[in-house]
């Protein structure tokens, strides 16, 4: 089976296994990236005519990203505090939850929040008055905003917060079903919030973040009654992406189900040693 | 979605491994798992270098197909849609061997001067 390839005209076709092709199709603005040559293929140097040099980077593109997660990481366990990165579409509920984590979690957790917001602190104000420390990241920057949070915007927040004070921090990331999945922080759980309006397909259709989860909140079961939503079919995709997934169902506006999500989290932060030891 | 900031981590690698030479072609190699757009890539890697010394440096993103080998009937199987299962024995617990990939092979680079009136050689944040 050949390796697919797309090229920026929008060709497409494959490579035979371990026979790269000749290189001398047209690429974004028609000039040839290596000019025609005998068995000019990908790694060749022979065909350069102009002198071209094929240096070996094999490098990831998300590798900055990741080493700066490893530091924040190093930063969360050398502080005690676990670090929960909490991720879901827009609308779906991240932050009704949190206001129901804090109410139920403040008086026996030290909770800290760093929320993730395009352009605005709307969320970190609804949060206020619960005794947790809150850090606001606000993405925007001239391209409308980040779609995510990535590992450097969390490290440059945690100067604003008190690490060494806090049992859990949880990230409440940019509403998006797609990005955030790719970038980790550097947490230690990733949780998202899936509310039951969105459709059962859900996970088929964004397998990456749906596959990316320790656990799924399936919120707004208090409007259960109201809709069409088959929930089995939604567990049923839901454990074709992800199959060693959690699942609680909740409704954060009417509490069903917090005190299980908030026994999980505490469960998590006393299954980690270096909370627990505390 | 996030190409803009994909290309702006690209060009920081392949600025780094040119060393100031001029940059003909980047090589991606892309798993078809990233939720990566080739048409939206190619657009915002033109944004992303415009007024740079990569400005003439084409993408050519080789897409990696997702390959599974599975655990339960080590049958090995390219999956052409994001359902993960074998579909030999419907099984769900897999080893995805790639479809995952988010790397800067190669570059080519030549001994075409770079213009002197070029701004900083270093991508914008």
């Amino acid at each position: 089976m050949g390796r697919f390839h797309r090229h920026d005209d929008g060709t497409v076709h494959s490579h035979g296994d371990g026979d790269g092709h000749p290189h001398n199709h047209d690429h974004r603005d028609g000039r040839p990236t290596s000019p025609a040559g005998p068995a000019g293929g990908h790694g060749d140097l022979s065909g350069y005519a102009t002198g071209a040099e094929r240096i070996q980077v094999l490098e990831a593109i998300f590798g900055e990203n990741d080493r700066l997660a490893a530091a924040n990481r190093a930063d969360f366990d050398a502080a005690g505090v676990h670090v929960v990165n909490l991720m879901s579409s827009p609308g779906a509920g991240k932050t009704t939850l949190l206001r129901r984590t804090l109410e139920h979690l403040c008086d026996h957790l030290r909770l800290g929040i760093l929320e993730g917001d395009i352009e605005t602190s709307l969320d970190a104000d609804r949060l206020e008055g619960f005794g947790a420390a809150i850090a606001l990241i606000n993405t925007g920057n001239g391209f409308g905003g980040e779609c995510h949070l990535d590992a450097p915007m969390v490290r440059s927040a945690l100067p604003r917060l008190p690490l060494t004070d806090l049992d859990l921090l949880i990230v409440e990331n940019v509403g998006n079903l797609v990005c955030p999945a790719e970038f980790t922080v550097g947490e230690h759980t990733r949780a998202m919030v899936y509310a039951i309006t969105e459709g059962e397909e859900k996970p088929l259709k964004y397998p990456v973040m749906f596959r990316a989860v320790d656990l799924v909140l399936v919120n707004k079961t208090d409007l259960l009654p109201h809709l069409d939503v088959d929930l089995d079919a939604f567990h049923t995709n839901l454990h074709a992406v992800n199959p060693d997934v959690i699942t609680i169902e909740i409704s954060a506006r009417t509490g069903t189900g917090i005190p299980a999500w908030c026994d999980w989290l505490t469960n998590r932060l006393t299954t980690t040693s270096h909370v627990g030891a505390r | 979605m996030h190409e803009l900031s994909l290309c702006t981590s690209v060009a920081e690698i392949v600025t780094r491994h040119a060393a100031g030479r001029h940059v003909v072609a980047v090589h991606l190699q892309v798993g078809q798992l990233r939720h990566v757009v080739p048409e939206t890539l190619t657009f915002c890697w033109e944004i992303a270098t415009r007024q740079t010394p990569l400005a003439e440096a084409t993408l050519d993103i080789d897409h990696v197909p997702v390959r599974i080998e599975c655990r339960t009937c080590q049958a090995h199987h390219i999956l052409d849609t994001p359902l993960l299962h074998c579909p030999t024995c419907a099984g769900h617990d897999l080893h995805l061997v790639t479809g995952q990939e988010l790397h800067v092979t190669s570059i080519e680079v030549d001994d075409t001067p770079t213009p002197p009136d070029h701004p900083a050689a270093q991508p914008q944040e």
